[in-house]
């Protein structure tokens, strides 16, 4: 969560994102609107980059409002940061972030230039379209066919102070619509959720709001690891959420063993899954702290087969780790040789 | 008024929002003038009599129809006069807040029971709703938020909707609205900054909205892509790291028992379900030979369970056995379950000792099949 208040010694300007799915539903018109209202309230609002061709619907909006011309170098727009760092507005509007600025320009990118004027303590507001920002352009291209080559990177959109999402529902006869629609919420919850974690932090709290799934498999020498991954993977992309795996090293283990569990982070690695070797005397305890610390919601783990005194006394791990996991689902899975030999 | 059996159901849109004042009801008056201006006939059905004074200024144009006054306790309520609605037999008809509990002495019990009337007699509906109503995220909201709600609407009723529209807002630009007494009246503005509006309670609804929305968007693309067979990528492969779909479909079980914490175990079931495609199954196991032999007050927890489970389309089902945990896995196996979803059984070391921990006894049974222990996720809990 933003929080004006708490940033107010800071002096770095506040950076508000319009996100939209595709062209043409209505992110610029928002973002112009916006700009208008707030020079209602009095605020002093600059336009800092203008898309190449203007829309009819958002010329009456423009013409209340300070432009700042880009200016080209090889047909390329690029933002004149040094006219705007001297005019100094408290709010500069940015129509289109993703714009590689030619050689030898002041930055590679627009979105640095961005950057540059954020530093200076300008407020920006800009527009953006899904398929430009870096680790969503292949699954848009996939969709789509078109390819993009200008990206903003997913980390710069995480720093966004407020990402809003201009939503309009799509007949259902645009069916790569409605898919382009639903990448662009997944994508505006997550970059909430960085900016609801930085909240939180700034704030000392630890604690995660379980706004979002996150899975955390356990990795142990005899678990059916490749079921667990694969499990974890199928459902993660159903929640739209991530994967983490961790192992807790232990003295003990067999060379095989160690072996195996290598294979394991090995394999967890490759498919994308956040990979952690924890330190800690109690297994137990060591993953449920890490599993807490991290968000998780659900705790993948392999079935323990012991049935000793020791296990009656203080249970399997898996039952201990269900009594600790308190507020964690933990999802117990067949042990290997189980499923070998049924 | 008597329908032929041939008319088409009317079909649901849904303003979906997080917290009072980012718009919903503004949005959907916005659209219904839209609509009237084309030329197709518009009412409000329902329209809060108390409503802020842009979106009244907002609902100015359209036909109201008059709602049902309804004397309790001496004072007058106001209803929608579904039976006026559905004389006036609209193309489309706007009602404010799905999730609102009918005041007692009238007809139906809950708003969503109105709207199904309507849409059965074929009208169009167009509704509003905040994500905290939706039944199964109840435990998610109680978590996030420390406040259980209480007014809910069943997922099934959300999943009917033909279209969700989310409606968006920043929580600066709500919690700006707020302090401009745009929202509430002033007096209610500071129990609400501390209350509700609180911290972080705006950006996770927020957050979860966008989310729920994302999985309705995807729920009616799947099945879309089932009645029309498009071979677009589904965005769970198209996305990063995502697969290709094409395992078997999950079944989940859910087991019943008369413990508090199995409604918790049932939104979660349901909410699991959804998000995986899968069939869901809830089951109950008596050890008395007759499920009227069980003790009054317990008979009446596990069928109040059982009538929750149905109304989140979950089938139910009942069987003895001596041997509960015996029972519950026999009736996996046997149903080709993929995954067994029960509650954290709080047992003491003494119990234990006696092996008398009915979750590690499923556990144990069901070695060869995924057994889901769910959390108790409300706020006590999970704050230590």
């Amino acid at each position: 969560m933003s929080d004006q208040e708490k940033n107010s010694h800071s002096t770095r300007g506040r950076l508000k994102v319009f996100l939209g799915y595709a062209s043409g539903v209505g992110k610029s018109f928002r973002m112009f609107d916006e700009g208008r209202r707030r020079r209602d309230r009095g605020q002093d609002v600059v336009v800092g980059a203008l898309q190449p061709k203007v829309p009819i619907e958002i010329q009456p909006l423009l013409s209340s409002l300070e432009i700042i011309p880009t200016f080209n170098i090889k047909g390329v727009p690029v933002i004149d940061v040094q006219a705007i760092l001297q005019r100094r507005p408290q709010v500069c509007l940015i129509d289109g972030l993703a714009y590689d600025n030619p050689r030898d320009s002041r930055n590679a990118h627009r979105w640095q230039d961005v950057e540059e004027l954020l530093s200076a303590g300008i407020t920006i507001v800009a527009s953006v379209n899904l398929q430009y920002i870096g680790d969503q352009r292949e699954a848009v291209e996939k969709l789509t066919g078109k390819r993009v080559t200008q990206t903003i990177p997913r980390e710069f959109l995480d720093t966004a102070d407020e990402i809003v999402i201009v939503d309009a529902p799509t007949e259902a006869a645009t069916e790569r619509r409605s898919a382009l629609r639903e990448m662009a919420l997944v994508l505006s919850a997550d970059v909430i959720d960085a900016g609801l974690q930085r909240y939180m932090h700034s704030h000392g709290l630890e604690q995660h709001l379980g706004t979002n799934e996150r899975f955390l498999i356990c990795l142990t020498p005899r678990a059916n690891f490749e079921r667990m991954m694969a499990t974890a993977r199928r459902n993660a992309t159903r929640f739209h959420c991530d994967v983490l795996a961790a192992y807790v090293r232990r003295p003990d283990l067999s060379e095989a063993d160690q072996k195996l569990l290598e294979q394991g982070l090995a394999k967890a690695r490759e498919n994308g899954a956040q990979v952690e070797v924890l330190e800690g005397q109690d297994p137990v305890e060591t993953i449920v702290r890490y599993a807490r610390s991290h968000g998780v919601t659900q705790i993948f783990v392999g079935h323990s087969v012991k049935k000793d005194l020791g296990t009656r006394m203080f249970g399997s791990t898996v039952s201990r780790l269900v009594r600790a996991a308190r507020g964690i689902d933990v999802r117990v899975f067949p042990h290997l040789d189980r499923e070998r030999q049924p | 008024m008597p329908e032929s059996a041939d008319t088409p159901r009317g079909s649901l849109k849904v303003y979906l929002g997080y917290a009072a004042g980012v718009g919903k009801t503004f949005q959907m008056l916005a659209d219904g003038h839209a609509a009237a201006e084309r030329g197709v006939d518009v009412v409000v059905a329902y329209f809060q009599p108390h409503a802020r004074p842009d979106t009244i200024e907002q609902a100015q144009g359209l036909e109201m129809v008059p709602h049902r006054k309804i004397e309790y306790r001496g004072k007058t309520f106001e209803e929608m006069d579904t039976d006026a609605v559905l004389r006036r037999r609209p193309s489309i008809a706007l009602v404010d807040e799905l999730a609102h509990t009918n005041i007692p002495g009238s007809i139906r019990t809950k708003r969503w029971e109105d709207v199904q009337v309507l849409l059965d007699a074929g009208t169009e509906v167009w509704t509003t709703m905040n994500v905290q109503h939706i039944e199964s995220l109840n435990d998610q909201v109680w978590q996030i938020t420390g406040i259980q709600v209480r007014e809910t609407v069943p997922d099934g009723i959300v999943r009917q909707a033909a279209e969700i529209v989310a409606v968006d807002v920043t929580p600066d630009a709500l919690l700006n609205r707020l302090k401009r007494g745009a929202v509430y009246k002033p007096e209610m503005v500071e129990k609400a900054l501390t209350g509700f509006f609180k911290g972080s309670n705006l950006g996770a609804l927020r957050e979860l909205t966008l989310r729920q929305a994302a999985h309705e968007v995807d729920l009616r693309q799947s099945a879309y892509d089932e009645t029309r067979g498009f071979q677009v990528p589904r965005i769970s492969e198209a996305r990063p790291g995502g697969t290709p779909d094409n395992q078997p479909k999950e079944r989940i079980l859910i087991h019943i028992t008369a413990d508090p914490s199995t409604a918790m175990l049932i939104r979660r079931g349901r909410r699991v379900a959804d998000y995986l495609h899968a069939d869901c199954t809830a089951l109950f196991v008596h050890q008395t030979p007759e499920l009227s032999q069980l003790s009054a007050e317990e008979r009446q927890a596990v069928e109040k369970h059982l009538r929750f489970a149905r109304s989140l389309q979950i089938e139910t089902r009942i069987l003895a056995g001596t041997d509960i945990a015996k029972t519950v896995v026999d009736f996996a196996r046997h149903s080709q379950v993929t995954q067994i979803f029960v509650a954290h059984s709080q047992v003491g070391l003494l119990e234990r000792l006696r092996g008398k921990d009915f979750t590690e006894d499923i556990v144990r049974l069901a070695q060869d099949l995924q057994v889901t222990v769910v959390a108790d996720r409300s706020r006590r809990q999970t704050l230590q």
